[in-house]
């Protein structure tokens, strides 16, 4: 995609955008939602009416098919097929869009996209849907190309949706369906969907997902010292200590070097038994953490002050119901969750709805 | 020899390094000079973390998985795919393949249903038509 939406300019003829995908995450822009249909919109009623209108009208492939770019494909490709080498070559069916790209010199003038598909682009960057991602491919093959078959196209605006909320920005789906020939034959149809998209607001960390999304992202690792070692090491055996204060038998937590109540620095532990009722709660909603979230999308997501059975009370993550659905009195159990490979904590599982 | 074939068959996944190399060269190749697909400051600058594999590789990537486990007598017939998580440079495309439906004449028209997934999520979802001939089958 192009999220700082860049022109259209690429010279395959039909269409630019071929390229890409959203940029940070994995969801298609197909699984926008409708905007309600009935909500006037009078932007898409001047863009549906360009279906039906040329995209690309007797476009050339610049190139006839040709061993070179067939093998310069398959060494892109690692594709070792004997299909596609030796004195009966084909051309790999995948490369039929390929044929009819512009590449860097662009087609000449009036032989590649139409006016009309100008126009439609045109009237989607000036209300602010700058962006384009590749959404879809369709190709249907009618017959394998050769070398030497000289490559022709004609391009039709094949449809333009409602606008549509998606995870990557609200914008519109264009379809465009080519028509390639060889030799004057028809040899495929390549249908191809773009979004136009006006990018969602995204707070910088989000727009810029390198790191902590590409790799999955990892909760902060706890610190870990000698006043507060014992309690993780009962973590690691999946057991939730408490500290009791052997001068008063108070019990304390978190962990601490003394008695509040006493002042006493000896101590040994109890161990929770594992009831306890949310004594409050905050939801989290900015900034977004996606480690802290099970659904990956970085909230909101609830963090509950539990109070254990023992009368002390510790924070943690609520699971098993929404965020929403957190409330004072909750009754939680505790579990250990393993967030990744190199960490487990206690977390509260609430033990009704809610 | 169709009978070779059935729905329900997996087809062996297919585990490509999305390399760097395989980005650019496959854009070029495809004759896709869009800059977010060889030039990583430019691709940044438009809010991209690096450039990113185009739809036209996928697509030939799709193919080459569909051909290398029928054979080179196999024809592809159709190719649809529709794209989610982007494919950047370090991470690795995984493809998986599942036959769906045998049609036509003799059953020799296959269908598979193709995924391909990344650390990010699901990079391709597809569906392939793939006719193999009387003697072709790999």
């Amino acid at each position: 995609m192009k999220p700082g939406g860049q022109g259209v300019r690429d010279g395959q003829g039909v269409r630019d955008g071929q390229d890409g995908q959203g940029v940070r995450d994995g969801q298609d822009g197909q699984d926008g939602q409708d905007m309600r249909a009935d909500a006037p919109d009078p932007l898409y009623e001047r863009l549906t009416s360009y279906a039906g209108r040329p995209a690309a009208t007797a476009g050339t492939g610049k190139d006839p098919v040709n061993l070179p770019m067939i093998r310069h494909w398959c060494e892109a490709m690692g594709d070792t097929s004997t299909a596609y080498q030796g004195p009966d070559a084909v051309a790999p069916p995948t490369m039929l869009q390929a044929w009819t790209m512009g590449g860097l010199a662009g087609h000449p003038r009036g032989t590649g996209r139409s006016a009309a598909y100008d126009e439609l682009l045109g009237l989607l960057d000036g209300a602010g849907y700058t962006s384009v991602v590749a959404t879809d491919c369709e190709q249907e093959y009618l017959r394998p190309l050769r070398p030497g078959d000289l490559i022709t196209f004609d391009a039709v605006i094949e449809a333009v949706s409602r606008r549509k909320t998606t995870k990557l920005g609200t914008g519109y789906f264009v379809t465009t369906r080519m028509d390639v020939s060889a030799d004057g034959e028809p040899a495929g149809t390549h249908r191809f969907r773009i979004l136009k998209y006006r990018p969602a607001q995204r707070n910088p960390a989000q727009r810029n997902p390198a790191k902590s999304e590409r790799e999955a992202p990892l909760r902060p690792r706890p610190v870990i010292n000698r006043d507060n070692a014992g309690f993780w090491a009962g973590v690691a055996e999946h057991r939730l200590l408490i500290q009791r204060c052997t001068d008063c038998a108070t019990l304390r937590f978190p962990w601490l070097p003394g008695c509040n109540a006493c002042a006493g620095q000896e101590w040994d532990t109890v161990e929770a038994s594992g009831e306890g009722t949310v004594f409050s709660h905050v939801v989290m909603h900015h900034p977004s953490f996606p480690a802290f979230d099970p659904s990956g999308e970085g909230g909101p997501y609830a963090v509950a002050l539990i109070e254990l059975a023992e009368g002390v009370r510790i924070v943690g993550n609520v699971v098993g119901v929404p965020y929403d659905k957190v409330r004072i009195g909750l009754p939680v159990r505790l579990e250990f969750l393993r967030t990744d490979p190199d960490l487990e904590l206690p977390v509260f599982r609430a033990s009704e709805g809610g | 020899m169709t009978e070779a074939y059935r729905v329900g068959d997996e087809l062996p996944p297919l585990e490509i390094p999305v390399t760097r190399t395989l980005i650019v060269a496959g854009a070029i190749a495809s004759r896709d000079y869009q800059d977010v697909h060889h030039d990583a400051e430019l691709a940044r600058e438009k809010g991209s973390p690096d450039i990113f594999m185009n739809i036209l590789t996928t697509n030939g990537l799709v193919g080459r998985y569909i051909i290398d486990h029928f054979g080179p007598a196999a024809a592809l017939r159709k190719v649809a795919i529709r794209l989610g998580a982007p494919n950047y440079p370090g991470d690795v495309l995984r493809l998986t393949g599942q036959i769906v439906a045998l049609e036509g004449e003799s059953r020799a028209l296959i269908e598979v249903a193709v995924t391909g997934d990344n650390r990010i999520g699901r990079h391709v979802t597809g569906k392939v038509i793939v006719a193999v001939t009387e003697g072709g089958d790999a």
